[in-house]
């Protein structure tokens, strides 16, 4: 393999895994914006859907688009339940109360998921059509990244055309910029928060789902990954889908790179540089600066 | 310790002080008589399970660990997920000084895990401090992370994921051995450890740093406006509690005679900031309390139902931060003043 071909799959590798990142941590990121919410289960939320898709998948013979939108409106339905009556409680408390209150749910999911499905790991078996390798011309690589990379492509266009164009995206921005501005205009913040909730959730249950081939999916995977989803978030900026976007291929294409050369501790140059990013930018590349 | 000086006050300011609320300000600091019960019950417990010595000396360097968390969040409202970081510094000085047989004496090697864990917790303050909210939180992580990465590279020095076993502890004042089989003396010196640790933390919330601390806490606007060094004071703060979380990774490297990368675990943060909500932060016997009852339950619960374990931590965590933000002792204050005569309240 020449040297070309060989960037071009490094960097499809990464992207893929960037792609995956993101689409469970986007909702995390626009939550976050919105509310001030420090929800560390998250990453619980992809585990279910991903858990949700993969079991109806093997079990119940769906096919991947069936299972991924079954993912998608299941763990929807299970944040907003979890939304109107438990963390609807917690909007005012202070963030330590937050903390607790998630790291208690991300306990909860694990041993329910240990109780339910069992400690392995879950196998994802792909559609035939999305196995194998693809031929791009410059190089070849495996059908499923590039459709990940698409699939991630088109996903971060229609959110963010849903945040520019749309009326519900105008309050989400209004909101995002300054809560109290926006309450006083007659938003319904709360209504708009169940909404984005539920959606974040939905997109963290499908990238679950998704990523399950590569990133595997067992019980401990919420707490396994929660500090990769934090820095995709933290550094790409509150409330920002580009930012979240940008941070989480940067992050994705770094780890491939520097497991692939540096498999002991390359990780060591991810939380430095997030450090450094973060002391000089707290708010994150794309954030809005506090006031 | 002050305990019998006088009430310093004002010689012009003499009537108020009958005050029931101005002899609960005036006389706050002094030692009640159930203060010494802690400390009965672990010399009792000394003389009665000599077999759970090693759990017990566990439990000690648990407590003064959520003590240390309980100055930076507790006192000062830092909110952290990278106390850990600390934790393995001084569990780690203290290993690698033994391991090389560089420096086995006990008492002062914890006093160099302090210093190192100071240094970390000062030069990463200087700069977290200055962010707050899940940037802060990001930070912490990010920075124990790092050290972990970092223990697990430098291989040649620190023993990589294996870490350094069986470390040789010289005899406390030259005299007491460490026995792994009977962890009488592990136990009585972390217990002296943790007292020495307590009466400097319990003298230091009182003092004006320490109310000051409560008031950065509280309103953080009002003590920038009346003048108060509030990002030097938390600087202070977050490397005295760095200095407190050395001693007792530390304290845990001697008893244990070893470090490994658990040292500098996410999940060893995670614990020890439940331990200390669990008792009650922001008051100094939370620590007591969160770690006696965590522990104990961890202990004979965890090793048989560890599913069942997790699932009613869980849900502990959950009720606990929905109904009862102060604790076991926030819940035994509830109680108290529901049942306790009503006092006059003028």
């Amino acid at each position: 393999m020449d040297s070309a071909s060989n960037f071009a799959n490094i960097l499809l590798g990464g992207l893929s895994a960037g792609t995956v990142l993101f689409i469970v941590s986007v909702g995390l990121s626009v939550t976050m914006g919105l509310m001030g919410f420090v929800n560390l289960a998250h990453g619980a939320f992809a585990m279910f859907g991903g858990y949700l898709i993969v079991e109806t998948m093997n079990r119940a013979h769906f096919g991947f688009a069936s299972a991924l939108l079954f993912g998608f409106v299941g763990t929807a339905a299970l944040s907003v339940v979890l939304e109107q009556f438990l963390y609807r409680r917690l909007y005012r408390a202070g963030e330590l109360d937050q903390v607790l209150f998630t790291i208690g749910l991300i306990f909860i999911f694990i041993a329910g998921i240990t109780i339910v499905v069992g400690p392995e790991s879950q196998p994802l078996q792909l559609p035939a059509a999305l196995r194998g390798q693809l031929n791009l011309g410059f190089t070849q690589y495996r059908t499923y990244s590039i459709f990940l990379i698409v699939v991630g492509f088109l996903i971060v266009l229609g959110i963010w055309l849903a945040f520019e164009r749309t009326r519900i995206g105008a309050q989400i921005r209004a909101t995002v910029d300054n809560r109290r501005m926006a309450e006083s205009l007659g938003i319904n913040v709360d209504r708009l928060f169940t909404i984005t909730f539920a959606f974040g959730s939905g997109m963290a249950g499908i990238g679950g789902g998704l990523g399950a081939e590569f990133l595997g999916l067992d019980p401990q995977y919420a707490l396994k990954y929660l500090v990769y989803f934090l820095i995709a978030v933290s550094v790409g900026g509150l409330g920002s889908v580009v930012g979240v976007y940008c941070a989480s291929l940067l992050l994705g294409v770094l780890d491939f790179v520097l497991k692939l050369y540096l498999p002991k501790g390359g990780t060591i140059f991810i939380y430095a540089l997030t450090i450094l990013l973060l002391l000089w930018r707290p708010q994150g590349l794309f954030g809005k600066k506090e006031t | 310790m002050s305990a019998a000086a006088p009430p310093a006050t004002p010689a012009a300011v003499t009537a108020p002080l009958d005050h029931p609320a101005a002899r609960a300000l005036t006389g706050r600091h002094r030692f009640r008589w159930w203060e010494a019960l802690p400390w009965l019950l672990a010399i009792g417990f000394y003389f009665t399970f000599p077999q759970y010595l090693g759990f017990g000396a566990e439990l000690l360097t648990t407590i003064l660990f959520a003590l240390s968390l309980d100055l930076a969040l507790g006192y000062a409202g830092i909110i952290t997920l990278g106390h850990a970081a600390f934790f393995g510094t001084g569990a780690y000085a203290v290993g690698m000084l033994a391991y090389y047989n560089l420096w086995t004496e006990p008492i002062t090697s914890v006093l160099l895990a302090a210093l190192a864990a100071a240094v970390i917790g000062f030069a990463s303050g200087l700069v977290l401090l200055r962010t707050k909210g899940l940037t802060l939180l990001m930070l912490t992580i990010c920075i124990m992370a790092l050290l972990q990465e970092g223990a697990n590279m430098a291989r040649a020095y620190t023993g990589g994921f294996d870490g350094l076993p069986g470390l040789s502890i010289a005899p406390v004042f030259g005299r007491f051995e460490f026995n792994p089989l009977y962890a009488n003396t592990q136990y009585l010196y972390a217990l002296g450890v943790l007292l020495v640790c307590f009466l400097f933390v319990r003298t230091l919330v009182y003092s004006p740093f320490g109310q000051s601390l409560t008031g950065i806490r509280e309103n953080l606007l009002r003590m920038h406006a009346v003048g108060s060094p509030v990002r030097l004071r938390l600087v202070i703060c977050y490397t005295i509690s760095a200095a407190i979380a050395g001693i007792a990774g530390g304290l845990w490297a001697q008893t244990n005679a070893y470090v490994n990368l658990s040292a500098f675990d996410l999940d060893r943060a995670a614990t020890v900031l439940i331990i200390l909500i669990l008792g009650g932060y922001g008051r100094l016997y939370g620590a007591f309390i969160g770690a006696v009852a965590y522990l104990a339950l961890e202990h004979f619960l965890a090793r048989v139902y560890p599913t069942a374990w997790q699932l009613g931590l869980g849900l502990l965590l959950v009720l606990i931060a929905l109904f009862a933000r102060n604790g076991i002792l926030g819940l035994g204050d509830t109680l108290w003043r529901r049942l306790a005569p009503r006092r006059v309240a003028s």
